[in-house]
């Protein structure tokens, strides 16, 4: 009988994160911030059919960077316990906080146990009754939630993108002022992005009960111009 | 509640009753009774297709037995955006339907990313209904009318069921429920091809009042509590209610334009 190696748990878990860590990085970042009237997301994403930004809820969203059919899964698993929910107790009773801890059960159970970690990072935002009250909860490979402030960047390059971010965000935040920060944010000194290169979409206090909208490539470029 | 997780082989899919069955989250309701029990109903309801799309409509009144078990039922529900489902039957399996039914469109299109077509929620209406079978056969009935814009043809459609969940698709209009014959005679001499939106919403309260004129389960308008039949219609703008405003001033000019005739001195 042969003995499998001795590895020490501190290096397993080193290894994973590395393993999960590399697969995030090389994907583009996403940024959500909030603005006057809601939350803004938006993802360096040129597929028109591949979202990385979807509607969850009522009044939440979610969006993925990293591995597609990783976070997609996840995406449909967080759509399932969100009407499950909604259908059994009453809309209101869906919320972003116990969906974000469902999440991070599932990544960290997958983390630890599975031969493979996922290599995600995900959000889920929540719209409130007015902008003290949205949330946003960055999710990582592992597990770990973190309750954002304002704005959140997640995926390749994450620090350098919310260092831009945070200097790029004004006082004044309608959708336009936001979208552009967010933009200058994330394609950095040397690059410019344009529409199409662009998935965003919005949780908005305005667009009624369903408050996920997603804006179309013509929008936009307008937005974008300013 | 932990995350609804599935490996791909036991994936339920974009279906939302699917989902229901593989969490456990719907146990089957199994009765030997044999009927004889006062279950509350609701009566009539009528669509009519016009100019721009539908228009749906359907009295408040439900029973139960020979009381009456509520004076402001509402009938007409939205489906999604862009379709509106409206019950006559048994009260509580007829709401829980229409519930599941909307969950079940708005599932799917979270899920998949991508409407239903209209004819795909109609069918998915009529397997609920066969699904309701069995109740059915101990009285517990529900029979639904559908109907909505098509998006792909640019026309209001309508659709009407049987128990068995059969699905029929009506040109025109339709009107079903313990009123729904007596509904169905007036829209049929009134009907144009083409009408505007008004005499479309005008039609449809005629039906109703007709129907509550000869029907005791259907109720007519209430003026003393300004309870008015609910009316929708559904167009390329999507699933909107009428305002009560509107719906008692078409009531007071179809006062006007009745009682000269059936007043005795």
């Amino acid at each position: 009988m042969t003995m499998p190696f001795y590895v020490a748990p501190e290096q397993v878990m080193k290894d994973r994160a590395d393993y999960a860590r590399k697969g995030i990085a090389r994907g583009r970042a996403l940024v959500a911030a909030v603005y006057d009237d809601g939350i803004l997301i938006c993802a360096e994403n040129p597929s028109r059919t591949l979202h990385k930004v979807s509607e969850i809820y009522d009044r939440i969203a979610f969006a993925g960077v990293g591995k597609y059919n990783e976070f997609d899964s996840l995406r449909r698993a967080g759509v399932r316990h969100a009407d499950l929910k909604g259908y059994a107790y009453a809309r209101e009773d869906v919320d972003a906080r116990s969906l974000a801890n469902a999440y991070a059960q599932t990544l960290g159970q997958v983390f630890t146990h599975e031969m493979k970690p996922f290599e995600v990072e995900i959000l889920v935002a929540e719209l409130g009754g007015e902008s003290a009250g949205d949330q946003l909860f960055h999710i990582l490979y592992d597990g770990t939630v973190m309750d954002e402030e304002d704005h959140t960047v997640l995926g390749g390059e994450a620090e350098t993108v919310a260092e831009r971010l945070t200097q790029a965000l004004s006082e004044q935040r309608d959708l336009g002022a936001a979208l552009r920060a967010a933009t200058s944010a994330l394609a950095g000194p040397d690059r410019t992005l344009t529409a199409s290169d662009l998935e965003v979409a919005v949780l908005a206090r305005s667009n009624g009960r369903r408050a996920f909208r997603r804006i179309q490539v013509e929008e936009l470029a307008a937005l974008l111009i300013g | 509640m932990t995350l609804p997780w599935f490996t791909p082989g036991n994936d339920p899919g974009p279906s939302f009753s699917e989902l229901l069955r593989a969490t456990g989250g719907d146990p089957p309701v199994t009765s030997d009774a044999q009927g004889g029990i006062d279950v509350t109903h609701g009566t009539t309801i009528v669509a009519i297709r016009y100019a721009e799309g539908v228009v749906m409509a359907g009295d408040r009144r439900a029973t139960e037995g020979y009381s009456i078990a509520h004076r402001a039922i509402e009938k007409v529900f939205p489906g999604d955006r862009f379709s509106g489902v409206s019950i006559a039957g048994a009260a509580g399996p007829a709401m829980e339907m229409v519930h599941l039914f909307q969950t079940e469109l708005e599932h799917y299109e979270k899920v998949e990313g991508s409407n239903l077509s209209l004819d795909g929620k109609a069918n998915k209406l009529g397997q609920m209904i066969r699904a309701n079978l069995p109740a059915a056969m101990q009285g517990l009935a529900v029979v639904p009318i559908f109907a909505g814009y098509d998006l792909r043809r640019r026309t209001g459609r309508i659709y009407k069921y049987d128990v068995t969940g059969g699905r029929y698709e009506e040109s025109d209009y339709h009107a079903t429920g313990s009123g729904g014959r007596d509904a169905r005679t007036t829209i049929k001499l009134g009907y144009r091809d083409g009408m505007s939106r008004d005499d479309a919403i005008e039609l449809a309260i005629d039906g109703l009042y007709e129907a509550a004129d000869e029907d005791s389960a259907t109720g007519g308008p209430d003026v003393v509590r300004g309870i008015y039949p609910t009316v929708a219609t559904i167009t390329a703008a999507g699933f909107e209610r009428v305002p009560d405003e509107e719906v008692a001033s078409h009531f007071t000019a179809l006062i006007e334009r009745k009682s000269p005739r059936e007043r005795r001195p």
